[in-house]
């Protein structure tokens, strides 16, 4: 390991930054850090977070019981659709990618930062910029957008809302996906440590190299899409709009093949994170090592070609439905292939059962629910019923909250001690996670049951059949509400308060391991040399001493 | 299976519990080997753990099997969906027209309703069409959904076999009200229909914008 020492002073990142300044504002906001430009986005993250679960719980509220309740229909209409543009577009999509993939690529890998550690502060800048035009739209005159997060035309050109400020926003958020998509993918092709071979890679790193082939090659799609729309608002150019002569079916297709391997950049990073936390809290190494890389990159590609099983009552011809049904069934096999692979990494093991991993196996239970209700949605006979319903809902929220939101803790109580250097209270993080995963189930499971009873979704008034489960499902977000505020409080305690920890708790021995906690300034007092394969546990007794 | 008030109805629940049904077994599998693992390699109990890298017959194992019941799921579906695309070529056409936030139906004899009428165990095929943003009719009880969309004339089909009044729902987000962009179908027993079709006085309204 003789590569040349550097910053051996013993400073932390947070006492030695990229700036001028020392202190203060600037050196952070204008750092190149990668450590400090993925704990920036966390902060912003984490607001813009809070501000969609709150109006969630608005909007849950409303849904108490028939009627109007404590809104009126347009200010629901228009929180739903803020609800989903900030946690898509401000909170899922950037989400563990910008904050976690940030900190912890370059480390895992062996590097002193990302290949362009400007272009990432540009990254960052830009995504500021999008979030801040997202908040301009609400304030303009015309009024919050109202048309759900799909955009879906014509009812968006006929809205009198701030729509092309809204989808201008989001056209400006692309750009911060693709520059931070083309970071890592450099980074990983040019900055591997000595002897770090493709498939000595962490798994995460996998993960994070293929979300980022997604998000330079789909997003550029709804780049395009947006400007389109713009222009048929401002020109009245018949592109989507049929009163001009356009084709409203063709927006749902652009709009698709992007978002759909969009819900790709949402979960396969969540995915890496599982199959680092697996490993290290059953201290052993991974199954099926090689099934889980490549799986990921199956999961990048094929899910370019299933976009239209979001369009299957939409009139497209008897043949893309059938065809696009099929391809939704082949591209649950590599998720499949994962939870599998993941389960039988603990037999065997030697499982300490600590928060991250609690909050995985909660994961795994949640997202195989959101799995394989999938593959009800992937049938046809049984799409056509549930398109558009509560059923979807549920699905979704399985996925992307169950999935992906819950492995955004996961990663945050997993990566805490060495992004902090201290230690979170253990028990409070325990009965999070049990409190979390009870109020998720009696929030989302009455979805499915509503939507299987023709409950269709984005609806302000309901039947009074409905009403004992939508009553349910909003005791559910209460509880929900009181999870969560155990579960951030506990980390934002332990960020000011929590007792120092050492540089490896849990006994991890990926390369982000192998360095102190909080790292230095370029992560390594000496850039390391891989010998061993990334889950060898074996070095641990040998890490001692490092 | 229960008999619903069309034939459809027991195929859609029948695929439903059919991927349900293997998805429970699945689940509860994976769940239960999870928390096995759990306890029986728990670290107080201290074990040492074994590195095992793979295994070609599992994993091979765990492609196959899912790839053959997806497939089968795939199928399944596929036959439902065919069976509600075959709409036999005499059945009663119904022109739907839809906008912001009501439904029309034109019958062939000229008559125009709010709600949609229908005789029991007939072949209806629904044309429908929007007049301004997308809508989706959508009969819960039935089942079944089409988007309604401006310029492009989608259809759907059923026959119904059992009289009554059942619900019909906007399932694509179309503004203000689409909450309550509801309607009804009632099916009524044939002689009934024919009398009440005959009556071109009675029921008809007049849409209101064309």
């Amino acid at each position: 390991m003789a590569n040349g020492t550097i910053a051996a002073n013993g400073k932390t990142f947070y006492e030695e930054g990229t700036t001028k300044a020392k202190t203060g504002l600037t050196a952070w906001i204008f750092s190149t850090d990668h450590k400090r430009i993925g704990l920036m986005y966390l902060s912003a993250i984490s607001i813009f977070f809070s501000a969609a679960v709150i109006i969630a719980l608005l909007m849950r509220l409303e849904l108490i019981a028939p009627g109007k309740t404590i809104m009126e229909p347009q200010t629901y209409n228009s929180l739903f659709t803020l609800h989903g543009v900030i946690m898509i577009f401000l909170f899922i999509i950037p989400g563990i990618p910008a904050v976690f993939g940030n900190f912890f690529l370059p480390l895992q890998i062996g590097a002193k930062d990302v290949s362009f550690p400007r272009l990432n502060l540009l990254s960052f800048w830009i995504y500021i910029i999008g979030a801040f035009l997202v908040l301009l739209s609400l304030a303009l005159p015309g009024g919050p957008i109202d048309t759900g997060w799909t955009f879906y035309i014509p009812y968006s050109v006929r809205s009198g809302t701030n729509i092309s400020l809204a989808i201008f926003a989001a056209f400006v958020l692309g750009f911060s996906s693709i520059l931070t998509g083309l970071n890592f993918i450099t980074t990983v092709h040019r900055l591997r440590a000595p002897g770090m071979s493709w498939f000595k890679m962490p798994l995460f790193v996998w993960a994070t190299y293929a979300t980022a082939w997604i998000q330079i090659i789909a997003t550029p799609v709804i780049g395009i899409t947006i400007l389109l729309v713009i222009i048929e608002r401002f020109f009245g150019v018949g592109i989507f709009d049929p009163a001009l002569g356009g084709d409203p079916i063709l927006y749902q297709h652009l709009f698709w093949i992007y978002s759909h391997p969009a819900v790709y950049i949402m979960i396969l990073p969540a995915m890496g994170v599982v199959s680092e936390i697996i490993p290290t809290f059953a201290r052993r190494t991974i199954f099926g090592y090689r099934a889980i890389a490549m799986s990921s990159l199956a999961i990048a590609f094929v899910g370019y070609l299933v976009w239209a099983h979001h369009m299957f009552t939409s009139g497209i011809s008897d043949a893309a439905r059938i065809i696009f049904s099929l391809l939704t069934f082949i591209v649950a096999l590599p998720s499949g292939v994962k939870v599998f692979n993941w389960v039988a990494t603990m037999y065997k093991g030697s499982i300490d059962p600590k928060p991250p991993f609690l909050w995985v196996m909660s994961f795994i239970v949640l997202f195989s629910i959101g799995g394989l209700t999938g593959l009800v949605l992937g049938s046809l006979a049984t799409d056509i019923h549930l398109h558009d319903t509560y059923f979807v809902v549920a699905h979704f929220h399985y996925v992307m909250f169950g999935g992906t939101g819950t492995i955004f803790f996961a990663a945050l109580y997993y990566w805490f001690p060495k992004m902090f250097g201290r230690l979170y209270n253990t028990k409070l993080a325990n009965i999070g996670v049990a409190l979390f995963f009870i109020a998720f189930n009696l929030l989302y499971f009455p979805k499915f049951i509503l939507g299987y009873m023709g409950m269709p979704r984005r609806y302000y008034d309901y039947l009074s059949e409905f009403t004992s489960l939508q009553l349910i499902s909003t005791i559910g977000s209460w509880v929900m509400a009181i999870a969560l505020i155990i579960v951030i409080g506990n980390i934002v305690h332990g960020i000011f308060r929590g007792p120092k920890s050492t540089s490896n708790p849990w006994g991890g021995v990926t390369l982000e391991w192998h360095t102190s906690s909080p790292p230095p300034l370029e992560n390594f007092h000496e850039i390391p040399t891989v010998t061993h394969e990334p889950y060898d546990f074996s070095q641990l007794e040998e890490m001692k001493n490092e | 299976m229960f008999p619903g008030p069309t034939s459809h109805v027991e195929t859609v629940d029948f695929v439903f519990l059919y991927i349900v049904g293997i998805s429970v077994i699945l689940l509860l599998g994976i769940t239960a080997v999870m928390i096995y693992f759990v306890f029986k390699f728990n670290r107080k109990k201290g074990h040492k753990p074994k590195d095992i890298h793979g295994s070609i017959l599992l994993e091979t194992i765990w492609i196959a099997i899912p790839t053959v019941l997806v497939l089968s799921m795939f199928y399944f579906g596929y036959i439902g969906y065919e069976e509600l695309r075959d709409i036999p070529d005499d059945a009663m056409q119904v022109e739907v027209i839809a906008r912001m936030w009501e439904w029309d139906f034109r019958y062939e004899n000229g008559k125009v309703t709010k709600e949609l009428y229908v005789p029991l165990s007939k072949p209806i095929k629904l044309v429908m069409e929007s007049v301004d943003v997308n809508h989706s009719f959508y009969i819960p009880a039935f089942r079944i959904k089409e988007d309604v969309i401006a310029g492009k004339k989608n259809v759907l089909g059923f026959t119904p076999s059992r009289i009554g009044e059942y619900d019909v729902a906007c399932a694509e987000y179309c503004g203000l009200q689409h909450s309550m962009m509801y309607t009804k179908v009632i099916v009524m027993p044939e002689r009934e229909f024919e009398e009440w079709y005959a009556n071109t006085e009675e029921t008809a309204v007049e849409p209101e914008n064309k």
